[in-house]
Formats: C-alpha cells, structure tokens, sequence
C-alpha cells in the first residue's frame, strides 16, 4: 500500500484501522483523547493548599474559647489553575443542550438564551439582600410584579405566588392553598383523597401524600385520556382536588378538560393542574379558560431558565379567584406609593396558608424568565408552542413506519410518545435502544414514563431545533430502529461503546451504598 | 425571532409531511372554547438590546449590596465569590445539562455531586450529605418530617433562637401532616431551654447556632438530651461560613443538619437561588430526603458515579417517597463546591476568621455610641444590638443615607416585642471604612 506524502514527509492520510477494531481500546493512562481521567479532588495532595489569595488574620478565634474548631476539616484545596482543570475535565463528561439535541419527555430541554444569564448577573438583582429595606429594592419588587403580570396574563388566572423553588414546591403551594380553602369552608376533614391520572408525573401523588392526603389513581382511556367516566365515579364530597397534566404525560391534549373541570368544581373539589407541559400551548391557550384552580410553571421548562444539572428552578403557582386569598407570604403589592413586600400574613388579615421559604423566591430565575418572556412577545412566545408541536408531530410522522407510536391517530402536543411493540422479537428493550441513541451522540428520551405505555420512549424536541437538526436525529433512530430488526442485539446490549463511562451498575451502588469519599487506612490530611 | 430556528418554508415542509394543512390542525384537540386567535395582550417580540435596557433600568432601582456600606444577615450572607466560580458554573456541559439520570454521559455532574456531598459531610461534620434541598429552610422541614419517619413519634421541639422564617416555612409544611410543633420563647441565648421540653413524644429538637441573633452555642448537652431520650437533634445553620471557625455540628453530637450553604459560591440573588445542605447519620440514609450520589463501576469495572437510592424518591416510589422533591439546587452545588475546592481547608479558616474580626471590629464600633447595647454573648460573624429607637425606623433612615445597617429583627417577627433589636452581621467583604461609615451614621441618627 501507498501512502501520499507532503514535502517534510509526513503522510498525509491516516493509516488503515487495526482489523478487529474493538469498541473502546485501553488507553495507559486512562485518558482518551479529549477526555481526561480525573481523579476525585479528594485523591489529589491539596491538603493544605488554597486557591484564594486571603489577608491574614490577626487573632485565631480565641475569645470563642471551646466553640472553636479544632480537628481537620477534610477539605482539600485548589490553585486556581488546577481547579480550573478540574471542572473543565468534568464538563467534558457531560452531555448539554449546547451539544445536541436533548429530547427528554416531559423536561423542556430548550435552548437557554445567555443573555438570560446575564442579565441576572446585574449587581443589581445578583447583589441584593432578600431583607434591605423595601425602599432600596423597588426595581426587584417591580420586576416580581411584571413578571407576575405575563405568567397572569399568559394563564388567564388571577392570581400568582411566586416563591415556590420547583415544580414539585409549586405542586405543594397549590395543594396547601386548596387545603387552606377547605379549611376555610369547613369541609377539610371529610375530603381527604386527592384524585391523579395513573399517568401523572412521580411529584403529583408524592406531594399529595406529602401533605396527608390519600392519592387514589383514575384511569385512562385507550386513546391515553383521563377516563372521565371514571373520574366522575371517584369524585364526591370526600375528595379535595384532583391532579390533572395538561397537555397530558402522554403528549397528548385532554379533550374532555373542560368538563373535567366542571364535574371536579360541581364535587365541590378544586382542580390542580400539573403545567410541566405549558410550553405546549402557551400564547394559544389560557388555563384559566379550561377551568384550572391552580397551576404550578417550571420557569425552567416553558421560560427556559437552565437546568444546571437538576437545578435550581422555579414553580410559581397561578391561582383561580377562589384560591387566591390562600396564597402564602410573601407577595408584591403596589399601593400607589411604591411596591411593598407583603412578609406576614397576618399583618394583612388575610386567610395566607403560611410560607413555603425563607424569602421571596427565586429572583434569579424571574430574572431570566422575563428576560426570555421579554425577548419573545406575546407572538414569539405563541409562535413557541407552535414550532414545539410541530417539531414532535414531525418526529412522530416521520418514525411512526419504523417505530410504534403509542397513540397513532391525531395529532400530539409538543412531545411525540412510542411504545416498546416494534422491538418485539428483537431482544432489545427500550433501554438497550436509548442506551445505544448515546453512542450515536443523542441524549435518550424519557424512558419508561409516562407508567401506562409499555416500554415508553417519550420525544420532547422542542422549538428551538432547526428542521435540520431533526432530521439528523429522525435518521439516527431510523438507523438504530434498522439495527434492532436486523437483529444487531450486540450493538444495543453493549451500548453505550462510545460514551465516557459504559453502562453502570446501579444495583450495586444501591445494594452498599458509598455516597462520599472517605480517606484510606492510615491516609493522614494535615501531614500531606 | 432569534431563538426559533424553523424557516416558513421548514414549517410548510413538515405540515405536509405530517399531513396537516395548518398548524391549527394539530391543535384540534383543545376544546373550541379555549382556542385563542391572535396574541395575549403583552408586548411583541423584543431586540436583546431593548431587553437589555428594559431590565438595566429596574436594576439601577436598586441598590446594591457592593454600592453602599452593607451589613445586612439573618439567612444570607454576602462574601467573595472568585470570578473562576462563575466562569466555570456557566459552560454549557453543566449549565444546559439536565439532572444526571443518564450515567454514561453525566459523570461530570456526578463526579461533583459525590464531591460536593463529601465537602458537605466534613464541612457539618457528618457522615453522609445529600445532592442539595432547595435553600436552608426547606431543608429544616425536611429535616423534621424525616425525623418523624425515623422516631415515629410525631412533635419538634424549636428553639427560640431558630430564624422565624424557618419556623414558618417548617411549619407550613409539618403542619399540614400533622405533626406538632412547639416553639419556644423568641431569646437571645437560651439554647438549652429546648432540653427541659424534651418528652416522650418528642421526635426531634431543633436548634440553630450561630443563631438568629447570632449567638454561637455548644450543643453537646442537648444532643445528649435528646438522644436519652431517644429523640433526634436537629441542628440548623444559616452561614455555612461559620463551620470553617466552630466546631461542627457532627462533632456536637447532631443527627441531622439542615444548613443554607448559599455564602459558599453564591450570591445573594434577593433569597434565592439557594442551596440547602442536608446532612445526617449514615444509619439514616434511607429515610433521607433528596438526591443521593453514589459510587460505583461500569460495565468496564471502571469506577463511576450514578444517583442512588432512588426507591426513595418521588419519580420510583410516588406516594410513598420519602419526599416529593424532584428539582433541586444542582448548578449552585456546582458554585458551592467550585468555591470550596479554592478555599480548601486552609482558605475556609482563614476566610471564618477574617469573617469573625470584622464582626468583633463592628460590634467595637457600634457598642461604643451612646444608647446601643450588644445583646450578644459570643458570636461568629453577626451579632444583636438594642437600639434606643425601633430597629425598622432606624434602618430606614440610614437607607436614605446609603447606608444598609442590618436587619431588624422586627422584620422577621413581629410579635416578640423586640422591635428595638437589630441584627447585624459582617463578612470580608466588609471594609473598616464601612464600619466607620455605619457608626458615624447610626450615632447620627440616635443622636438626631
């Protein structure tokens, strides 16, 4: 064989691959290429080291006599240099919406604007106390109320609390409101069940029964609906809410959603609905028209304020009329004179079920949620829903041949759900397939969920792919779904090959658990 | 719209695909009633450089705690975040990556989350953390409903000196299931008060030290207490600073620490976000709430790390979960651990001690103007005084002269008839030009 060579003699073409090629050949060192092998921060020699230039102190704690720390911490510290090291390595580990597409189901992994980031970085959001004087925060306690006034208006409802941290914190807002009403009315001892769909999301009946309630499940129909017949059976005077997503973990939109609401209000229940999926219909349908009480929204999910690994998010709740007087402290008010922080319930007289937080909530993802809101528009934030349930409905018409659409007749929302039916035969599971999306560069889609569909794989794209990028992704899963039938059971079994780590073994790590470092026999920290 | 990349002609494209005609043919299925034509009534579509007017100017109505002299506390604190912290917390692979349940490529996360919960373990001096609650007042309500489910006995004993908007974020949610709360007597230094009321019944106690006012405490007894009589304690800490100068909370004998971890790597954001540090005994883990990384190996029997114990939580075990936390704290994590691997051990004493004198340099200051008495014994880098005048009117006053004195601790609780108390609390951050400023304006004020 021949090779062509430049003037200094370096060929110029790669020399032909080793024929048994393996999927992941051991390196010396454990490093591959770009990745690094970084070892924990604990294993390293910093021990005594720090990576912050501080003064020096000039008294050692003395007059705190026997409150004062003497053993060694186990903290070990950075330069600067190589802390830097260390978490870029680590980033390089991770997947991200920056990399590709990210279709979790029921996650709302879109695109997060930075101008979102810095804008929430200004001195004056990032750099304010949660207890200066009202007087010298007035521009917070506005934005509060603006963005107050777009989730209002966005939602048809007439009320928001705005401190719960997350969605599930939303969840547990809405039902302390709907609590505090029954308490009001009297009725609170004889309702005790709160009604969820069996394909509700894990944190509605883990909140109902946060808050005491017994959580009884309402069928589906086939067409992955609430069985309405179903639910009018279970409601009555015992039952203080019910806990309906809509659009639906299925994708799909809950058709009869109007009349639910009209048997749930007529049981004298109020209706709890799971906004996770906003993002769907925002700017095209209000919740408050269907007849929500309260509704919780991930300002991470529809308002885009990044995941950050799990966290931290935000879940103001809207609320109905009837609800609002429940809210919890603290709330904005604007008397003409300026904005007030309302801190304590009682000092307005009002029926205010408590506080779900040591302060106001999360400023720093309202910041960014009105960033976002802001640079939409209402006919952005309409035209959001649009391309998000036109891109899932494209991915659904464009896999359904080769994989088995869980509802194949009409149309889905903004997430596209299959069942596991077409890998029938092939010995592949739906976590064999997602495992193998990863050596193909995807992040899987939600598996598993929602619970009423075998093998669920639940597509979320959402808007901000281009058509292009769906197509790469349509034709990766139309490759992979090839795969599976032509029985390539290695390529899945095995997957993923390619990813920094293969699969992990998740009964051992629960079986004996090993949650933090802890230094060898006879390691000595202060002596290194 | 420049985050939507779908051209008219993608859109038309994959109506036809899909077989729609319009778009409102996909959204057949809401109701008549509901559907909407037209937009919401909100302003249109803005520039990124509209927007960024639009939001510069309600930030400039603001002051911030860097543009005036600041000694504000009571649950958030202002500290130095080294600029690699935000640098770092901002690449792509962490910020726009979602909770790590896809192992084989979130071990970048994972790998800090394990970091992250042993930095919490040593700091509180336990033996296991969790992946972070939502700030430190969930964590205390936490903290006491995990507490139930390991005593199954069903009342807190709460100290007086516990922030009073902990009190009432716990016992909103307590409440609700049932469980008893007794708090005692809003005091400056009456920590021990909580053994008398330990009983039978009792399924935890809760104290905080530093405390509300600031007052550092040795809560050795009271762990003895309660463990004889087969309650836990609970020890709450609202300045994660304050562990780099006292002894931990482990070594006095806590069985769970709910901590606000936001003065490690985090601003002060107006309260939130947040990060809540929950820590415990190992013996507890299955009744811990929240996410919990674990060790173990791939398929390679190459080390690796993967959430753990997850029968635990609301997405397995739904209305049994020990909690329904499902979102958490993970990128300020991320910025906790980040400040804490630049500290190290070394940096976070020095940092507590920096913190400490500047407190003690204040306190000098203002117990040396006439009519200011110093209510707290010994404290770590916040402390009470008594004012001649109410707190609130004080503080108002020299808001107007830029000056942002503290906290009163009327803000916080109204009803203890301490409306002449004010919570003040220093940190490096704090200038002795500051301290000068802040008694040269408080004497002012009294005197005026």
């Amino acid at each position: 064989m021949t090779s062509t060579m430049n003037t200094v003699g370096r060929p110029t073409a790669p020399a032909p691959s080793a024929p048994d090629h393996d999927y992941k050949h051991p390196t010396l060192t454990g490093g591959r290429g770009l990745l690094q092998d970084e070892p924990l921060i604990f294993e390293g020699d910093g021990w005594l080291k720090t990576g912050v230039d501080l003064a020096e102190p000039t008294s050692d704690g003395g007059d705190l006599g026997d409150l004062v720390r003497r053993d060694p911490i186990g903290l070990p510290g950075l330069s600067e240099p190589e802390a830097m090291r260390h978490y870029v390595r680590l980033s390089q580990k991770n997947h991200a919406i920056d990399l590709a597409l990210y279709p979790l189901g029921s996650c709302t992994m879109k695109h997060n604007p930075r101008l979102n980031e810095k804008m929430a970085r200004l001195p004056g959001f990032s750099d304010i106390h949660p207890l200066q004087p009202v007087s010298t925060v007035q521009g917070a306690l506005e934005l509060m109320d603006t963005l107050a006034h777009w989730l209002k208006t966005l939602t048809g409802m007439p009320a928001v609390a705005m401190s719960p941290k997350a969605g599930a914190h939303g969840e547990l807002c809405g039902l302390m409101a709907i609590r505090a009403a029954h308490e009001a009315s009297g009725e609170h001892e004889k309702r005790r069940k709160v009604l969820v769909p069996t394909s509700a999301h894990g944190t509605n009946p883990a909140t109902a029964a946060f808050v005491g309630y017994t959580v009884v499940e309402v069928a589906q129909t086939d067409d992955g609906r609430v069985d309405v017949a179903d639910l009018a059976s279970k409601l009555g005077d015992d039952v203080a809410a019910i806990m309906v997503t809509n659009p639906n973990t299925c994708g799909l939109f809950e058709r009869d959603i109007i009349e639910i609401a009209r048997l749930t209000h007529e049981a004298g229940a109020y209706f709890y609905c799971d906004g996770a999926n906003f993002n769907a219909i925002v700017g095209r349908v209000r919740p408050g028209d269907l007849g929500v009480d309260a509704m919780h929204i991930n300002l991470h999910k529809t308002f885009s304020t990044p995941h950050g690994g799990g966290g931290p998010g935000a879940g103001p709740v809207v609320l109905s009329e009837a609800l609002a007087p429940f809210a919890p402290a603290p709330w904005v008010v604007n008397d003409g004179d300026g904005f007030k922080l309302v801190e304590r319930a009682e000092d307005e007289a009002v029926q205010a079920f408590g506080r779900m937080c040591a302060f106001n909530g999360q400023m720093g993802m309202f910041v960014r949620a009105l960033s976002y809101m802001m640079s939409h528009g209402s006919d952005g934030l309409r035209q959001v829903a649009e391309d998000a349930v036109l891109n899932a409905n494209y991915i659904k018409a464009r896999l359904s041949d080769v994989m088995s659409a869980a509802f194949p007749d009409g149309p889905c929302m903004h997430e596209a759900l299959f069942d596991d039916e077409w890998l029938k035969g092939t010995e592949i599971t739906t976590l064999d397939f997602a495992k193998a999306m990863i050596d193909e560069g995807f992040h899987p889609m939600t598996m598993y969920f929602p619970l009423v569909v075998h093998g669920a794989m639940l597509i979320e794209p959402t808007e901000t792919e281009s058509k292009a990028e769906l197509d790469r992704f349509i034709n990766a899963l139309r490759l992979l779904a090839g795969a599976a039938k032509a029985g390539e059971v290695e390529r899945f079994k095995g997957a993923p090959f390619h990813a920094p780590l293969r699969r992990l073994d998740e009964t051992r790590a629960a079986r004996s658990p090993k949650l933090r470092w802890t230094a060898p026999e006879g390691h000595n920290m202060a002596a290194e | 719209m420049r985050y939507l990349p779908l051209t008219s002609d993608d859109r038309s494209a994959m109506l036809a695909a899909i077989g729609a005609k319009t778009i409102d043919d996909l959204f057949v299925d809401v109701p008549a009633p509901a559907r909407r034509d037209g937009f919401v009534d909100l302003p249109r579509v803005m520039g990124e450089l509209e927007v960024e007017r639009a939001l510069k100017a309600l930030a400039g109505k603001n002051t911030a705690a860097g543009d005036a002299p600041f000694f504000c506390g009571a649950g958030a604190y202002r500290h130095h975040v080294p600029a690699t912290v935000d640098h770092i917390i901002q690449r792509s692979e962490f910020l726009t990556s979602y909770t790590p349940y896809q192992p084989e490529i979130a071990q970048g996360t994972l790998q800090y989350l394990y970091e992250f919960q042993t930095q919490v373990a040593n700091l509180t001096g336990m033996e296991v953390a969790n992946a972070s609650l939502y700030d430190g007042s969930t964590a205390m309500a936490e903290g006491v409903l995990m507490a139930t489910r390991v005593t199954r006995r069903n009342k807190a004993v709460i100290s007086g000196g516990v922030h009073p908007h902990y009190v009432a974020a716990t016992e909103t949610v307590v409440h609700a299931v049932g469980v008893e709360t007794e708090v005692l007597p809003t005091a400056i230094d009456a920590e021990a008060d909580v053994i008398g009321r330990i009983g039978p019944d009792t399924a935890c106690v809760v104290v905080q030290t530093p405390n509300v006012f600031g007052t550092a405490t040795d809560v050795t007894k009271i762990a003895e207490a309660a463990k004889a009589a087969g309650a836990l304690l609970i020890v709450v800490v609202t300045e994660a600073v304050s562990m780099g100068l006292l002894k931990s909370p482990g070594e006095m004998g806590a069985d769970i620490v709910a901590a606000e971890g936001q003065s490690i790597g985090n601003a002060l954001n107006y309260g939130g976000p947040y990060v809540g540090l929950f820590a415990c005994r190992q013996s507890l883990i299955r009744q811990m709430p929240g996410r919990l990384c674990g060790e173990t190996v791939d398929a390679d029997g190459e080390r690796g790390f993967v959430l753990t114990l997850s029968t635990r939580e609301q997405h397995i075990r739904r209305d049994k979960a020990t909690s329904n936390i499902c979102t958490n704290s993970g990128l300020c994590c991320l910025a906790f651990s980040i400040h804490m691997s630049l500290l190290g051990e070394t940096g976070l004493r020095k940092l507590a001690l920096l913190n400490h004198e500047k407190a003690l340099a204040t306190r000098d200051a203002l117990a040396a103007i006439a009519g200011v008495e110093v209510l707290t014994p010994r404290f770590f880098n916040e402390f009470a005084v008594r004012l001649p005048r109410p707190a609130a009117e004080v503080v108002e006053r020299l808001a107007e002269h830029r000056v942002l004195a503290g906290v009163p601790f009327s803000r916080l609780n109204p009803g203890a008839g301490m409306d002449d108390v004010l919570l003040v609390a220093a940190t490096e951050t704090t200038l002795d030009a500051d301290i000068q400023i802040l008694a040269k304006a408080l004497g002012k004020v009294l005197a005026g």
